[in-house]
């Protein structure tokens, strides 16, 4: 495939490891964000194949993984009312709550429908008139930018039956939760790439300026992975921290302009419950007052029972770069991808699937 | 879960497209890139072209690790 095949060339990948290799002087410790760099890094054994004072750290990058079970138990009620039709992107069905998960209500005869694409819970909106579409509305700045548009194409073609959820999540005010943490010292980031295609750069400018890491915005193959290994390197050893973009070919400084503009139209930023870590003002997305109609957590009337999270899970220190899947007693006994326990095993991108799928030597 | 590929557009009406994906094709929404053009490559994520690539910037990026592979 054309722009993705230049990337996955081994001899570019070898000269690129022999080159870290050489300029790696001091220990160091870098955090790649997105769950999707994690899986890139873990399918094409990079960590194995970097120097040893190199450490890897996951960070909270899997929409899925970071949805509170106090918002899941909501999605759950949902699903629960008569004449709702639950559309959902498809690993979030599989993720237990407090005491269910949407799989199971859909066992139980709830109507739960997995899309690859908002437009096809859109669709289903069209073709069901007389039922309440509801979208569970996961994702970070990437996706946000799609509901927004469902949502003003709903309006337009006035549809409605169509509702959201929105539970969407921004990338940088929760690095910079992390940052003030404390928990992980961090030289260096590797900064999402589709995220970064809809916001650009310029957001990530804090990391340098005030807590003196540094920042490259990377691609998902191999080589834009070793890249932007190389550029972080570069900038921890001239100690000159800065944002760069290794992803050039998709993600411009300024971000997609139409998409901001898009979202921005129909949300406000607001707080956001995130596992693991709770809830953090300016960290999510809310429907503006314009657009409330949409807005299924307040149109239906649900109360979820309490809330309880699966004992001994530490999914939420996992997303957090404290601790590592091998330090979790449940890991590959009771919790695998077969019989999850928490979200980080349900989530192809979710650190303990990755753990558990490609291994990890370092461990 | 922010996934995205490379999608080659065909042919557009409107703000939609249809995208060839290495022989696979689809229907594409331009809502978020309506700068694309037949013939351009977008990066595809949940059936929404979230960016057009940059040819140009893919070339560059190709020139430079061919240069860094070379330094010592």
């Amino acid at each position: 495939m054309k722009f993705v095949n230049e990337y996955r060339d081994p001899e570019l990948g070898k000269k690129l490891i022999e080159r870290i290799h050489r300029h790696t002087t001091r220990p160091v410790s870098l955090m790649e964000f997105c769950g999707g760099h994690t899986v890139a890094i873990f399918k094409h054994g990079i960590r194995q194949l970097l120097p040893d004072n190199i450490e890897m750290l996951s960070g909270p990058g899997c929409p899925v993984c970071v949805t509170a079970s106090a918002d899941l138990d909501r999605a759950i009620a949902l699903a629960r009312l008569p004449g709702v039709i639950i559309t959902s992107f498809g690993d979030m069905v599989r993720v237990p709550g407090s005491d269910s998960s949407l799989q199971q209500a859909k066992a139980e005869g709830a109507d739960v429908r997995i899309v690859y694409s908002v437009l096809d819970a859109l669709g289903i909106a069209r073709d069901n008139p007389e039922k309440s579409i509801v979208f569970i509305g996961i994702g970070f700045e990437t996706t946000a930018p799609t509901i927004a548009a469902s949502v003003l194409q709903a309006e337009k073609e006035k549809i409605n039956n169509y509702y959201v959820l929105p539970l969407h999540k921004l990338c940088p005010p929760i690095m910079k939760t992390i940052l003030d943490l404390g928990e992980v010292r961090l030289n260096g980031i590797i900064c999402p790439g589709h995220v970064s295609s809809i916001i650009g750069s310029h957001p990530y400018q804090f990391i340098p300026d005030d807590y003196g890491i540094a920042c490259v915005i990377s691609g998902f193959e191999p080589v834009d992975i070793l890249l932007t290994i190389d550029m972080l390197l570069n900038q921890i050893k001239n100690e000159a921290p800065a944002v760069e973009i290794a992803y050039r070919r998709g993600v411009r400084p300024e971000g997609n302009k139409q998409a901001i503009s898009l979202m921005e139209s129909v949300f406000d930023v607001g707080e956001a419950d995130w596992r693991g870590i709770g809830v953090v003002p300016s960290s999510g997305l809310q429907f503006k007052v314009q657009y409330e109609r949409f807005d299924a957590g307040k149109i239906f009337h649900i109360k979820p029972g309490p809330t309880r999270e699966n004992k001994g899970c530490i999914c939420g220190s996992i997303l957090r770069g404290v601790s590592t899947p091998l330090n979790c007693p449940l890991f590959r006994n009771s919790c695998t991808p077969e019989q999850p326990l928490g979200p980080c095993m349900v989530s192809g991108e979710g650190t303990c699937a990755t753990y558990y799928q490609y291994g990890d030597s370092h461990g | 879960m922010c996934l995205a590929i490379p999608a080659l557009i065909k042919s557009r009406d409107g703000e939609q497209a249809v995208a060839d994906i290495e022989g696979v094709t689809r229907q594409v929404s331009l809502q978020l890139t309506p700068e694309a053009r037949v013939g351009d490559y977008v990066l595809l994520h949940t059936g929404y072209a979230i960016s057009v690539i940059d040819p140009a910037e893919a070339e560059e990026t190709l020139k430079l690790l061919r240069q860094i592979s070379e330094i010592r």
